[in-house]
C-alpha cells in the first residue's frame, strides 16, 4: 500500500470548490468560492449581486408611493414588513401619526409576515439537513397565510398594502374572524412540526454546536434579529425601540443559550408562538375598538373617497395629483428600522423636499449576516456550510437589492 | 419611537468635547443625532464612539454613499451606528470626492468590509487600506458607478441570450420607446399640507 502515500501529502488535500450560483441549498442565487483542506473549509468568498435589480436607483426616479411596491420584492418571504420600514421613514419625515386601527392592522400583518418567513426558513433549513416532511407541513400553514394576504390586499405576495399614513383598505370583519380561527389551531400545528424535528437525533447532530455565534461576533459583524437572540442577548427592536403599538402588547422575547444553529431554530419556533399571541391581541383590540379610519382622513397622503370624487372638484384634483405628482416630503434625512423576521431592516431616507426621494438606502439584515459566512464557517466541515447558511435566514431579494 | 432628545443633546456635547478635532458640528433632527465629521479623523472618531463608556456604539448598522454632483466634494459617506447596551443610535457624515480616499473602517468593524465595497461599487468612493476593494453587487466586468446622479437609469448595456451564438451577449441599450420621465412638479407648490386658499377659509381675518 505504499502507492497511496502521496494522497496523504498535504498539498493534495487542498482544493477550491465552486458552490452555486444555482444550488438548492443556496436559498437563491449565491455563488461561493470555497477553499477546502480535505473536507474542512478554510476560506469562503461569497459572490453576490446576481439578483441585483438596482432598487435604490429606481427609487430615486419614482414618487414615494410608486417606490413602495419595490419593498415587497426585497425580502419576498415577508413583504409587508419591508413596506413597513419605508412607510415609517416617510411618516417620520412628515411627522404624521397613523390612525389607531391602521396601526393595529399593521402589527397584525407584520406578525403574520414574521410567521410566514419563519415557516419558510424552518422548513427549508430542516430540508437542508435532510428532513423532507416538515417543509410540506410548514408550507401548508404558509399557504393559509398567503390567502390572508390576498384577502387583505388582493395579492398573495406583492401586497403593496401598507401605505404612508396607514394601510390601503380596511379589513372585513369576516377576515379578522378567520385569522382568529387560524391563530387557535396554529400552535397545535407547530407542535406537530416540533415533534418531527426538535428532538430528532439526526437534526441535533447536524445543528448543535455548529455555526456558533458569540457576543463578540455579533458586535463585530453587525448582526441583528434571531442571530443576536439565539446567542442570549434579548435585543428586539419591538421592545427596545417600539414602533406602532408594540409597547402596549404583551409578548416575550425568546433567547437562546449557546448561539448555535439549533438554538436559532428553537428561537424561531418560539417566536412564531409569540407572534401568534400578538396577532390574537391585535384581533381582540380590533374587535373591541370597532371600526375607524385606516388611512389618515382628509390628509394629502390618502386618496379621497370615490363617492366624494363624484361631486367635489377639489377631491377629483386631489386624486389626480396624488397619483401623478404624489405628495412632497419635507427636506431632511432619517433612518427608520423595523424588526423584520430576519433582523433589523432599515431605510435611510434623504429627502430634498420634492415628490421623489433624493437617496434611499436599504439596510438589509441578511447583508451583514451573509458577510460573516467566512468567519462562521472557517474550520467547519463542508456539509455544515449549508446548515449554517440555512439558519442565517438569507434571501437574495434583500441582499442584492 | 420616542428617543429622549435631552439625552441626545448630552451625548452630542460629550462627543464634541472629547473629540474636538474630528467633529465639525452636530445636529438633532426628528429625534436623530447626526455628527458631521472630518474625513481624516474618522477612524479615531469611530474608535472613540465604539469604546467610550457613554457612547458604546458597538454595532455598525450601515455605511452608504450619497452623491451631490454640484458640490466640490461631491460624495458623502454616511455611517449608522447602534448601541444595544445604551439603546441609542447615531449617524456620522463625512465628505469626499472622486480621488480622495476615505480611511477604511474594516479595522474597527470587520462588517464594514462589504458596506465599503458597496459604496465603492455604486459611487466609486475610494477607501484606503481596505483589504479587498472589489465590486460587489454589479455584474462581473461592469463599468461605471450606477448610483451616481449622472449615471442613466437605463444603464449602458443590455444582456440577452443569443440563440445563434449560444451564449449571453452584451449590447448597447436599445429602447423601442424613449425612457419617459414625467416631470409632475408643478410651478405651484404641489401637494403640500395646505391647499392654496385654505388659509383664507380658516383664519377669518
Amino acid at each position: 500500500m505504499a502507492d497511496t502515500a502521496h494522497i496523504i501529502d498535504e498539498e493534495d488535500r487542498k482544493f477550491t470548490l465552486n458552490f452555486g450560483p444555482q444550488h438548492p441549498a443556496a436559498h437563491g442565487v449565491l455563488r461561493m468560492i470555497m477553499d477546502l483542506d480535505g473536507e474542512v473549509v478554510t476560506r469562503i468568498d461569497s459572490h453576490i449581486g446576481l439578483l441585483h435589480r438596482g432598487t435604490e436607483k429606481l427609487l430615486e426616479y419614482k414618487t414615494y408611493l410608486q417606490g413602495m411596491p419595490y419593498f415587497d420584492r426585497l425580502d419576498y418571504c415577508s413583504p409587508m414588513n419591508q413596506e413597513h420600514a419605508w412607510c415609517l421613514a416617510i411618516e417620520k419625515l412628515l411627522g404624521v401619526q397613523v390612525p389607531r386601527r391602521a396601526s393595529l392592522i399593521r402589527v397584525l400583518y407584520s406578525e403574520l409576515g414574521r410567521i410566514m418567513s419563519h415557516l419558510l426558513n424552518v422548513g427549508t433549513g430542516v430540508m437542508d439537513v435532510g428532513a423532507l416532511t416538515p417543509i410540506t407541513w410548514c408550507f401548508e400553514e404558509r399557504e393559509k397565510l398567503c390567502v390572508f394576504y390576498e384577502r387583505a390586499s388582493g395579492s398573495r405576495m406583492h401586497a403593496a398594502y401598507f401605505r404612508p399614513g396607514g394601510v390601503h383598505q380596511d379589513l372585513p370583519q369576516r377576515l379578522i374572524d378567520d385569522i382568529a380561527v387560524w391563530c387557535e389551531q396554529f400552535p397545535g400545528k407547530l407542535d406537530q412540526i416540533e415533534s418531527l424535528v426538535t428532538e430528532n437525533r439526526i437534526f441535533k447532530q447536524r445543528n448543535v454546536d455548529i455555526g456558533m455565534v458569540d457576543q463578540r461576533t455579533i458586535m463585530e459583524w453587525g448582526f441583528s434579529g434571531v442571530m443576536v437572540r439565539g446567542s442570549g442577548l434579548a435585543w428586539d427592536l419591538r421592545r427596545a425601540q417600539p414602533y406602532e403599538c408594540y409597547s402596549e402588547l404583551d409578548f416575550k422575547i425568546p433567547v437562546g443559550k449557546h448561539g448555535d444553529n439549533y438554538d436559532r431554530y428553537v428561537c424561531r419556533m418560539e417566536e412564531m408562538r409569540e407572534s401568534t399571541k400578538i396577532m390574537q391581541q391585535c384581533i381582540e383590540l380590533l374587535s373591541k375598538e370597532g371600526p375607524g379610519p385606516v388611512l389618515m382622513a382628509g390628509s394629502k397622503l390618502s386618496p379621497p373617497r370615490r363617492a366624494e370624487m363624484k361631486n367635489s372638484m377639489e377631491a377629483l384634483i386631489h386624486h389626480f395629483k396624488l397619483y401623478t405628482e404624489g405628495f412632497h416630503v419635507p427636506e431632511g434625512e432619517c433612518y427608520a428600522a423595523v424588526e423584520a423576521p430576519k433582523g433589523e431592516f432599515g431605510v435611510y431616507l434623504v429627502a430634498d423636499g420634492t415628490n421623489r426621494p433624493y437617496r434611499a438606502k436599504i439596510r438589509a439584515p441578511g447583508y451583514p449576516h451573509l458577510q460573516a459566512m467566512d468567519h462562521l464557517c472557517k474550520g467547519h466541515m463542508l456539509a455544515d456550510v449549508s446548515a449554517v447558511l440555512g439558519t442565517l435566514d438569507i434571501v437574495f431579494g434583500e441582499i442584492d437589492r | 419611537m420616542t428617543p429622549n432628545v435631552e439625552n441626545l443633546e448630552d451625548l452630542a456635547a460629550h462627543i464634541e468635547s472629547r473629540m474636538p478635532d474630528a467633529v465639525r458640528s452636530t445636529q438633532i433632527r426628528v429625534g436623530e443625532l447626526t455628527v458631521l465629521a472630518e474625513r481624516d479623523h474618522i477612524l479615531s472618531l469611530l474608535r472613540f464612539l465604539r469604546d467610550d463608556q457613554q457612547c458604546n456604539f458597538e454595532t455598525l448598522i450601515d455605511i452608504c454613499g450619497v452623491d451631490y454632483p454640484e458640490r466640490n466634494e461631491r460624495f458623502e459617506v454616511v455611517y449608522h451606528l447602534l448601541s444595544m447596551r445604551m439603546n441609542h443610535r447615531i449617524r456620522i457624515r463625512i465628505r469626499t470626492d472622486e480621488e480622495t480616499a476615505v480611511p477604511s473602517s474594516v479595522a474597527v468593524w470587520p462588517a464594514a468590509n462589504w458596506f465599503e465595497r458597496e459604496a465603492f461599487d455604486m459611487y466609486g468612493i475610494q477607501f484606503s487600506d481596505h483589504p479587498d476593494l472589489r465590486r460587489i453587487l454589479t455584474d462581473y466586468g461592469f463599468e461605471g458607478f450606477p448610483l451616481r446622479k449622472d449615471f442613466p437609469l437605463t444603464g449602458h448595456y443590455e444582456v440577452r441570450f443569443d440563440d445563434l451564438e449560444k451564449r449571453v451577449v452584451y449590447e448597447p441599450v436599445k429602447l423601442t420607446q424613449e425612457y419617459r420621465n414625467f416631470d409632475f412638479l408643478s410651478p405651484w407648490e404641489g401637494m403640500t399640507a395646505e391647499l392654496p386658499g385654505d388659509e383664507k377659509a380658516g383664519g377669518g381675518n
